[in-house]
């Protein structure tokens, strides 16, 4: 275990402005475990970047220092171990035993004492396949656990997580988090966590560290104090602070049918059986229809059909005006009739300012250019995108890019929009702007289908829920 | 989806052997058969391949399966070159109008065909038995590469499969948005660019997040690495090599002998 300084220290990524951090100073003593919080852009993950020693000169540029155990960071890299919140892009070998030693072969431990040390970092963290299991077959939680034994492997003495469960379902990220218990109760090392989910980690730390804007101290001390005396404004900035209450909405009114799904059923090429079996479903306009249930059991595969994006085995979804069923229809029309945003906002930009994203699919469908500009302009204020109109799009912050997504979605105005976990991974605050925008949506008399993990979601906008289990709806 | 692992039984004497010895075996066959012009030699390096192939732990049906667009392209070069021949020799065994086939031209557009035949079939052979880790491991251990080149290669080769994922995720992405090709030329190629764009972006990003998490594990710590996974050249595996080395060398010998060997230069 080692203590951590920072004195005055400033840093500013290449080719910004504003600097990521400004003048901070702090001091996190050995063995103590730290809970770092801020709002998107408070520069946590710049914090944990310079500890780690992965800011080098030409990425940006630096003025204060940043001490381990009183030296350089940069210099302390062995002492270090950071897991990021990605599971995908931190493995990096075929083999999950062979990953873990990964990290030992740079550190030039023996041979002879690589794989005793693999082995044991595997039970530590709960590992339950053996040393050849390949690591493309394993869950986003079973990587990230394999990730962070190979963290643990090197006996870090000073030990980060970034957001380390924000990628990962419910169900990972509890496994994550006990891995975590255990893992943490066999060493002494000094931990540095950046969450939003709060309260499901507040066990874990004895001291947290809110940070303002630009990297600014805002409160620091034990959980109860701090979320105490600063609850408010944490929640305020994004922070899920224990107790402070979700907003209540009222209850949607639905009216006429706008989908409806008729025995939905997919097999994928080569699977011995099928991702969803004769799901009926019907949507009407003005309410939200939550799709629930565990990995793999078809919620994917519903939103695809549904939203004519392939091609069903069986059954299809059709729209009230359209006589073809939705996957037959032509892309064009296809956006007009029925919208689907995705997890990953990049996937659907396909220009290079918000306006023309946002003009994209009414230009599609032939509207006139009167009505696009109008419709334009309307979302563009609505979703709080005026000022980036003419920016592109792939530049967003993770919030911005999500509401453009939706807008993108919504811009050709069909009856009905899925959404794919519109709310995974999102601070407090997102997660609340996001809401209130597809509360509007539905209010409007946009009916709405949302595959999600989130239980605060679906309890704050849903009137109806289907759980589908294997591929089946289960209860409705 | 897009594969890389082996598809062998792993305990075949072919499957077990040194990565770098099958690489140097194959460089010997194929350098064989490349510089043979002759009919001759390549025949006889196809029939030791093929009399090597129940050593290599793999099944015929999926190596032919690997094999048949690397055939059907030594097949079209076979037909190519015995067609547009620069001169037709020996008897005439097909005339259509201005075009003649003669058995001299068929039988060195054949050579050329199989040449290619034997370059092909010992590359799959060699790559369908063999482990991209142990590869790595093998490079780093036998040849010397660098290991910030080879393993980073490796961690790249990880990262492919997701690509062909993240593909299909984009084009769906890109109907929902109301873009989608059709049978309009211009539009397909668009909608290709604009799909290999967002799929070019996507793949920076990640790859510099690799970088980062392999280096945040001490992967440009200057510290010369151990190696967790030993490789060796055993006795067979040197064994190995030379038989291929000397299948290589017989090949041509016995060519020569019979009188058809030459050289393409």
């Amino acid at each position: 275990m080692i203590p951590v300084e920072f004195r005055g220290f400033t840093w500013r990524h290449a080719g910004r402005r504003a600097p990521a951090v400004a003048e901070v100073d702090l001091r996190i003593e050995a063995g103590e475990r730290v809970l770092l919080l801020g709002p998107s852009g408070s520069g946590k993950s710049t914090l944990l970047a310079a500890l780690a020693g992965l800011l080098t000169t030409d990425s940006g540029e630096r003025t204060g220092e940043v001490l381990l155990d009183g030296a350089d960071a940069a210099s302390q890299r062995g002492r270090v171990g950071i897991l990021f919140q990605d599971p995908e892009t931190q493995l990096v070998m075929a083999r999950s035993g062979d990953d873990v030693a990964f990290g030992l072969e740079n550190q030039a431990v023996p041979r002879e004492a690589i794989w005793p040390r693999v082995r044991e970092a595997l039970d530590a963290v709960g590992f339950p396949y053996p040393l050849g299991h390949p690591t493309h077959a394993l869950s986003g939680g079973e990587q990230q656990r394999l990730t962070l034994a190979g963290v643990l492997a090197r006996r870090p003495e000073l030990l980060l997580l970034d957001e380390p469960t924000a990628n990962l379902d419910p169900e990972g990220a509890e496994a994550i988090r006990s891995s975590l218990r255990t893992a943490l109760a066999d060493t002494d090392a000094t931990l540095i966590v950046v969450e939003h989910r709060v309260a499901d980690i507040l066990d874990l730390v004895d001291r947290v560290i809110a940070l303002g804007p630009g990297g600014t101290l805002l409160a620091d001390g034990p959980a109860e104090a701090v979320f105490a005396e600063h609850g408010d404004t944490l929640a305020e900035q994004g922070v899920w602070v224990p107790g402070v209450p979700l907003p209540a909405l009222p209850d949607a009114v639905p009216g006429e049918p706008r989908l409806r799904g008729e025995s939905l059923s997919l097999t994928y090429p080569g699977a011995d059986r099928p991702a969803l079996d004769g799901v009926d479903f019907e949507l009407r306009a003005g309410e939200l229809l939550a799709v629930t249930g565990a990995n793999g059991s078809g919620k994917t595969t519903l939103a695809l059909l549904a939203g004519g994006l392939a091609a069903p085995s069986r059954g299809k979804a059709t729209v009230p005006g359209e006589r073809a069923p939705l996957h037959r229809l032509p892309a064009n029309r296809l956006a007009a009739r029925v919208g689907s945003v995705f997890q990953d906002p990049e996937h659907q930009f396909v220009t290079a300012t918000v306006r023309s994203e946002l003009a994209f699919a009414p230009h599609a469908a032939g509207w006139p250019q009167r009505r696009i500009d109008a419709r334009v302009s309307e979302l563009l204020e609505r979703l709080r995108l005026a000022h980036l109109a003419e920016a592109n799009p792939h530049t967003l912050s993770g919030g911005e890019a999500r509401r453009l997504s939706v807008a993108g979605a919504l811009a050709a105005a069909p009856g009905a929009l899925l959404l794919d976990e519109p709310t995974f991974g999102q601070d407090r605050r997102t997660w609340g702007e996001l809401v209130d925008l597809i509360a509007g949506i539905r209010d409007e008399g946009t009916a709405l289908m949302a595959v999600t993990h989130d239980r605060d979601f679906a309890a704050a906008l849903a009137s109806r829920e289907i759980v589908l289990e294997d591929g089946r709806v289960s209860r409705c | 989806m897009l594969t890389i692992a082996p598809i062998c039984g792993p305990d075949a004497p072919i499957a077990r052997a040194n990565p770098v010895a099958k690489l140097f075996a194959v460089v010997a066959v194929s350098t064989a058969a490349l510089v043979a012009a002759d009919w001759l030699t390549p025949t006889l390096l196809l029939a030791a391949l093929a009399a090597a192939t129940p050593f290599s732990g793999v099944h015929w049906g999926p190596l032919l399966r690997r094999l048949r667009w690397l055939w059907l392209a030594a097949g079209a070069v076979a037909a190519g070159n015995a067609v547009f021949a620069a001169e037709q020799t020996g008897s005439i065994l097909l005339s259509l109008g201005p075009w003649e086939l003669s058995s001299g031209a068929l039988i060195d557009g054949a050579a050329l065909g199989l040449r290619v035949c034997v370059a092909a079939t010992a590359g799959v052979l060699g790559f369908a038995t063999t482990d991209p880790t142990d590869l790595a491991d093998a490079l780093t251990q036998q040849l010397r590469t660098s290991p910030r080149f080879t393993i980073g290669s490796l961690a790249a080769l990880r990262m492919l499969p997701l690509l062909g994922a993240e593909w299909r995720q984009i084009v769906i992405a890109r109907r929902a948005r109301g873009m989608e090709g059709g049978r309009n030329p211009l539009r397909r190629t668009r909608l290709f660019a604009s799909t290999m764009f967002t799929l070019l972006v996507g793949a920076m990003r990640r790859a510099g997040r690799l970088a980062a998490a392999m280096d945040a594990r001490g992967f440009d710590s200057e510290v010369p690495r151990t190696y967790a996974r030993v490789q060796r050249m055993s006795r067979a595996d040197w064994l190995f090599l030379a038989a291929a080395i000397a299948v290589a060398i017989g090949a041509v010998a016995i060519s020569h002998a019979y009188g058809t060997f030459r050289v393409l230069f």
